[in-house]
């Protein structure tokens, strides 16, 4: 007989959950690196922040950093962020038609419209801040 | 193949303190369920294993279990998908372990109790006046989730669940969408103070698990997500109109 | 030992007696009700059931329409006085269960929908699409839980009643996450507990449904009325049983032997036509359809498979979208058992065990002869289905006497006298004995699962469709002999956490109790009538038996059998008459 066990008293048990749980399934897999993008996603934040904070220094400054902006590294690093904020977009846009649900008329707005929609609204914002970036008259 | 093993997960609180594994070797049969397989062990095998079952249709909710680390209804996953074994066999994830195969489900019943599962009406209708007209249409807006069998696979294949067991869970918010959508009921802003908090909708991240393993495509992932934009634009409008009725 | 108080006990919480705790706390919220159940109250097997409620509301129909298709449907065994009062309390209850929120399917202008169904002549069975049960039980599940006074223990198994002095006073009960063993006490106990299908080794009954609450009241002095009538559903899926829904046919499906032939146009049951004639060939009574698959299997013209005789159930013709619209679950079950799509493919179907008419003995407010104990659902006999239950009426059945039984238990309790200190004596010695008898038990050389199944082939063999004495007799031996060899079985499992196999053996107990009431029941009744069939007596004998069969226990013997004449208002027994 097991001595921490009493007599009529349940004693149940609980697993410890272990620190890489998320390894034992694909699909949590792609939620953790779902997730981890959301750091890059910040870094661009701070990152525009930084620009900003320098432009304000002056044009010598901002120049230095542009200037290490430029460096290889740096640039590597930055394609790395360009590939996981567009996986992050794609799949917080892939989510979306999961809260948007609409009905027009009765009839439910297909999951693939409300997809469409969005994308589109990304296409459209990104076309204006390049246009406006790459010196729109 | 003409037997197949089962490795399942046994935990016997009086004379242990940690489940421990035991291998079974059971007939492989085409037409078995995993809970076929089970029962064999259970009736010509070891007697001494325990787990529940009831309806063997899929209706019920009894038999979830862990299968291969998947969270389903034992009643409804054939052997053959999990051959060639061992097939193991666990208690479904997220729940505490009372004995071998069968968790606790106090806290979730808890939790489908606190989102006031019910009809709630401003003024009720009373029997001479019939019934409340609801069209088909208005019937399929909250159809998909009034067919929850409780079965909390949706429980066991959440992170956050076990991560975060005060989370209120899937199944509990996929019911009380079942209600707020539910052109009868009333109910919606009672919900919303039991939901709209930290251990309720905004505890989820949207892993999407439950909605995968759903037996019965109830899709609780999408009744979150729905809420959280409800409770969103509801917060919105009572910063803008505060004196707006809810 | 530990007790827990209360003025009423539901044993099942199912919906039977989810609707009568509603009841109890409805008519005197102050007092106290316990549901005990040895499953939580989702798994109760109310949630298995396809096809419909039927209750009238359409202004084609009348109360009369409905009395008089359920007491022919009954072959004139029911209680005429019970079936009036069903047929006029079916829509308010109906109805009440719309308002707690069950998703009834509707027609274009938001009204509650009605479908035919077997028996009737006119349209009324409510249906939520194929999964009516379910629905119903989850409304009332949930709608339960508004009611602060209803306290629930969930997965408690009780094993015994508490009687003293000719009055039932509560019940002893293991709690099975703990295996501590309680007395619940209590001013009146309301059995919800269900049927017996079990005891058959083919069933569209779950696990769960192994006699407990008839054994329980049987073996507490009260006694179990017709138990002869066992209903065999005629559309079961080969293996496992499952059931596919009568609405099949509701909605036009046909059945047809190896030929291809709508063979039911044989037995008296009508002309085929494309569209279904109500109370005509596939509508028609479940047992006369039942009676015709074995007629049929005789002359060899059922298909024969790997899972034994089968007949096909064509919906083909119904088109996908009825069938996902009306039949969805159906399609689900085939494609997941049978590996078919029914929308283009034939469905293999049999008859199989599915619904017992008989049950403890009540009257029309479901008190039995035992003070202090009530029954109400399955579990009961009023009688409203007599020798044939329609499909339909066992939902409402449900409800109308779940609140019946509540409301006359909560009067009840507000009179009943003070509890004896005695009946905490019986609880002890019933402890006491669980222990003894199967815990601490060594030595034996059975196998519960041995004996059970021993059991259901005895049952099948001797107490099928059609049954003769000397069938009957061999079955009556067998149970007698198993019986012996019960009390030859030893558990592998000792334990006291959860054992389900000591409750699998005390479920196989109550069905030796419940085998025995049936075999004896039918060896008296010489004649036929309804879901019993004698082959040795084949005619419907009113002279001697438009009476119900009461069985009592009697210690070391078989039952004692009395008869109790049925209860006759308006309809004189006439003549079962389908598609003609």
């Amino acid at each position: 007989m097991n001595p921490d066990y009493r007599l009529y008293h349940p004693k149940w048990h609980r697993r410890r959950i272990p620190i890489f749980w998320w390894l034992g399934k694909r699909s949590y897999i792609r939620f953790i690196a779902r997730e981890l993008t959301s750091v890059f996603v910040a870094y661009c934040a701070v990152l525009l922040l930084l620009q900003t904070w320098m432009l304000g220094r002056g044009e010598a400054a901002y120049a230095r950093f542009s200037e290490w902006l430029a460096s290889p590294p740096l640039v590597g690093f930055h394609l790395l962020t360009l590939l996981a904020v567009v996986f992050h977009t794609v799949t917080w846009l892939g989510l979306a038609p999961t809260a948007l649900v609409i009905s027009v008329r009765g009839r439910r707005v297909p999951s693939r419209a409300v997809l469409l929609a969005h994308y589109a609204a990304w296409a459209v914002a990104s076309g204006v801040v390049a246009w406006a970036l790459l010196g729109g008259s | 193949m003409d037997s197949i093993t089962l490795e399942v997960s046994r935990y016997r609180p009086e004379e242990e303190n940690e489940p421990s594994w035991q291998d079974y070797e059971v007939p492989f049969r085409k037409d078995w369920m995993v809970l076929d397989a089970l029962n064999h062990v259970k009736d010509h095998l070891d007697g001494t294993l325990s787990y529940r079952w009831a309806c063997r249709m899929g209706v019920c909710g009894s038999c979830g279990m862990m299968v291969n680390g998947e969270p389903v209804l034992t009643c409804a996953t054939y052997l053959e998908t999990c051959a060639p074994g061992p097939i193991r066999v666990e208690p479904l994830r997220g729940f505490p372990v009372i004995r071998d195969l069968v968790g606790d489900l106090t806290d979730f019943l808890e939790k489908l109790e606190r989102v006031k599962p019910w009809i709630v009406r401003d003024k009720e209708r009373s029997l001479d006046e019939g019934e409340y007209r609801q069209t088909p249409e208005e019937l399929a807006e909250y159809k998909q989730y009034s067919m929850c069998i409780n079965c909390m696979l949706c429980y066991a294949a959440c992170p956050i669940y076990e991560l975060e067991p005060e989370f209120v869970g899937p199944a509990a918010i996929a019911l009380a969408q079942r209600y707020n959508l539910d052109s009868r009921d009333d109910g919606r802003a009672a919900r919303m103070d039991v939901l709209a908090r930290q251990d309720g909708i905004w505890a989820c991240t949207f892993v999407g698990e439950c909605s995968a393993v759903c037996p019965k495509n109830v899709d609780p992932a999408g009744a979150i997500q729905r809420y959280k934009l409800e409770a969103a634009t509801d917060w919105v409008k009572a910063m803008v109109l505060p004196w707006r009725k809810r | 030992m530990d007790t827990v108080s209360y003025d009423v006990l539901l044993v099942g919480g199912g919906g039977a007696g989810l609707r009568a705790a509603i009841a109890v706390s409805e008519s005197d919220p102050s007092l106290r009700v316990g549901v005990v159940s040895k499953v939580y109250p989702m798994r109760s097997h109310t949630v298995s059931a396809e096809g419909g409620a039927a209750a009238v509301i359409k202004p084609d129909d009348s109360l009369e329409a409905h009395a008089y298709d359920t007491i022919s449907g009954g072959d004139w065994l029911c209680d005429q006085d019970a079936v009036e009062a069903f047929v006029q309390e079916a829509p308010d209850e109906m109805m009440r269960l719309e308002h707690w929120g069950c998703p009834w399917s509707r027609e274009p202008d938001g009204r509650v929908a009605v479908r035919a169904f077997g028996g009737m002549k006119i349209k009324r069975t409510w249906f939520a699409a194929d999964k009516t049960g379910f629905h119903m039980l989850h409304a009332l599940f949930q709608t339960s839980l508004k009611y602060r006074p209803i306290a629930r223990h969930d997965e408690w198994f009780v094993t015994k009643l508490l009687v003293d002095d000719g009055r039932c006073h509560g019940a002893v009960a293991i709690e099975l996450a703990s295996g501590k063993v309680y007395a619940l006490l209590a001013k009146v106990v309301i059995l919800c507990t269900g049927g017996c299908g079990k005891v058959f080794p083919f069933t569209t009954n779950a696990n769960i449904k192994t006699g407990d609450g008839m054994a329980l009241a049987y073996r507490a002095g009260a006694p179990l009325k017709d138990m002869e009538f066992v209903q065999y559903h005629p559309t079961g899926l080969p293996f496992t049983g499952i059931l596919i829904t009568e609405a099949t046919r509701s909605e036009g499906g046909w059945l047809l032997n190896r030929d291809g032939y709508r063979y039911l146009q044989d037995y008296d049951l009508g002309t085929p036509s494309p569209m279904p004639v109500l109370r005509s060939m596939e509508l028609g009574p479940r047992d006369r359809l039942s009676q015709a698959f074995v007629k049929e299997m005789e002359k060899g013209r059922t298909v024969e498979t790997p899972y034994g005789h089968v007949v096909h159930l064509d919906i083909r013709h119904l088109g996908e979208k009825l069938i996902d619209t009306r039949l969805p679950f159906v399609r689900e079950l085939c494609l997941k058992y049978e590996h078919l799509d029914p929308v283009r493919e034939l469905v293999p179907v049999r008859p199989v065990v599915h619904y017992m008419m008989g049950g403890v003995h009540t009257d029309p407010d479901a008190r039995t002869p035992l003070e202090g104990l009530s029954a109400a659902g399955e579990v009961a006999c009023v009688s409203i289905n007599g020798a044939n239950r329609l499909g339909s009426n066992s939902l409402t059945e449900l409800l109308v006497f779940g609140a019946r039984a509540g409301r006359a238990a909560a009067a009840d309790a507000a009179m009943a006298k003070d509890i004896p200190g005695a009946v905490l004596a019986q609880g002890l010695d019933e402890e006491r004995r669980l222990t003894r008898e199967y815990l601490s038990k060594t030595g034996g050389r059975e196998r519960v699962a041995d004996v059970r199944r021993e059991m259901q082939q005895a049952m099948e063999a001797g107490a099928g469709i059609y049954r003769d004495a000397a069938g009957l007799r061999a079955a009556a031996d067998t149970i007698e002999e198993l019986r012996e060899r019960f009390r030859d079985i030893a558990l592998d499992d000792r334990s006291r956490t959860f054992n389900t196999e000591l409750v699998a053996c005390l479920e196989l107990s109550y069905m030796l109790d419940t085998a025995e009431a049936i075999i004896h029941s039918a060896l008296a009744r010489t004649e036929s009538r309804g879901a019993h069939q004698r082959t040795d007596y084949p005619d419907r004998n009113d002279g001697r038996f438009l009476a119900h069969t009461l069985a009592r226990r009697s210690d070391g013997g078989p039952p004692r059998v009395e008869y109790v004449p049925v209860t006759v208002t308006r309809w004189p027994p006439g003549e079962r008459v389908y598609g003609r």
